[in-house]
């Protein structure tokens, strides 16, 4: 009985390692695969191999697709001489999600960090420094994300591509649908130091 | 066990999927580590920000045990801190360097004071490296480090002081200095607290104590190199603004 579970308890003790699942319910969804067999297992099984095979960073920007160079890059409409840099592909897709940008992308890959050894050189950012060059940017937005390390690679990047190209960053503030008694002193700070006109 | 205090968070690291290993310099517990449960989630995570006040309550079954703390925050220093590059660039340094130098669990409550009052004061460009400085002062004091700028090492005269002896961290006048003044390390009014002190005299006085903390404080622990942290905030207080 062992023996016959041998490739299913793996394929459970595989599945218990993707960030959100546990080892109960990763057996809740090999379970749900293999009822759905025709329906999910097989073509997630196909894709899964077909991805495996073929996906690949980005040469160019860093994001993750199944080509050397991403559709992005390779799109000439999106060659708008804007460039947003993120932290890593998750930000990219999350601002491609928005449909809000319509330029190009940089993923570094990281922020600086002291404590965890990451410096200047394990980013992307001299990439970034040929690209302004090379893809005649005009606008370099840093959305980095609004923490003390996010900021502080925000500050590095600036000083090192200073008055080379427009530079500019994210606002910060008050959250859509957000109540202002549930936000942090923080958050309130930010957003008064920001405000506009009406 | 446990224990509950105030503290100044200096780090957070992540720790499987949703928890955060955070260290907080306590005003009775020196620099101490623990686990944050769900550190990760959207709720805790703007609150773990290096340099933030936390309320921290510390609970394991053994004393020598990591822990856990339950944290409430009293300030968030983020905004302040992200309000410009002097004020980001002096919170990564502070905690940078309280990390770097001192030991686990032993309280340093003058140093943790001083610590305090100098993070309140983040956002005041104007003051801010000159009170850095101090701090850095004060750190070394702390460690054992301290540097004597009080009257001439040679000559015991409290004018004239121009030099710091590398060897002792003692003040030198120019007089006594004679030929010797290429080998000794500057000692702008503001070390010892005179003067207007620009940014280029405070960073040249930043320079005379990242001596002694590279070639006294860092060998003591284990010949670390100082956190690049630090040079980045002289670098941009040498700068002009």
């Amino acid at each position: 009985m062992a023996g016959s579970t041998k490739d299913i308890d793996a394929l459970i003790e595989l599945m218990a390692r993707l960030p959100g699942l546990g080892p109960r319910s990763a057996r809740r969804a090999v379970l749900h695969l293999i009822r759905k067999r025709a329906l999910l297992l097989t073509p997630l099984a196909d894709l899964m191999t077909r991805v495996a095979a073929t996906a690949r960073e980005c040469l160019n920007c860093g994001n993750i697709g199944t080509s050397d160079v991403c559709d992005i890059c390779t799109d000439e409409r999106r060659a708008t001489g804007e460039l947003c840099v993120v932290e890593d592909v998750a930000d990219l897709w999350a601002m491609e999600r928005s449909g809000v940008f319509k330029g190009r992308y940089h993923v570094l890959g990281g922020t600086l960090s002291a404590l965890d050894g990451v410096g200047p050189e394990e980013l992307r950012i001299p990439r970034l420094a040929d690209r302004i060059t090379t893809e005649a940017i005009t606008e370099v937005i840093l959305a980095l994300n609004a923490t003390i390390d996010g900021q502080t690679t925000a500050h590095y990047i600036a000083d090192q591509l200073g008055g080379r190209v427009r530079l500019t960053s994210l606002a910060q503030g008050v959250p859509i649908g957000g109540e202002l008694d549930y936000l942090d002193d923080g958050t309130i700070s930010a957003a008064m130091r920001a405000r506009k006109d009406l | 066990m446990d224990w509950r205090d105030q503290g100044i968070l200096l780090a957070v690291r992540h720790h499987g999927e949703t928890s955060v290993i955070i260290e907080v310099f306590t005003q009775e517990h020196g620099r101490h580590a623990g686990v944050v449960r769900g550190g990760t989630s959207r709720k805790i995570a703007p609150i773990l920000q290096p340099g933030a006040q936390l309320d921290v309550t510390w609970r394991a079954r053994l004393e020598d045990h990591i822990g856990s703390f339950a944290v409430e925050p009293l300030r968030s220093r983020a905004a302040a801190a992200m309000s410009g590059r002097i004020a980001l660039a002096g919170l990564n340094s502070v905690t940078a360097l309280l990390s770097f130098c001192l030991p686990e669990r032993e309280p340093h409550p003058n140093l943790y004071h001083h610590s305090e009052r100098l993070l309140d004061l983040l956002g005041q460009d104007e003051i801010w490296p000159l009170a850095y400085l101090r701090w850095e002062l004060g750190l070394l004091e702390e460690l054992g480090f301290g540097l004597d700028l009080s009257a001439c090492a040679v000559t015991g005269a409290t004018e004239d002081l121009a030099y710091v002896s590398p060897r002792t961290g003692r003040a030198v006048s120019s007089a006594a200095a004679g030929d010797w003044a290429d080998r000794l390390l500057p000692l702008p009014p503001c070390l010892r607290g005179q003067g207007p002190a620009p940014d280029a005299e405070i960073a040249e006085a930043l320079r005379t104590t990242g001596f002694f903390m590279e070639n006294r404080l860092a060998p003591s622990l284990g010949n670390r190199p100082l956190p690049e942290a630090r040079g980045r905030f002289v670098d941009l207080v040498s700068r002009p603004r």
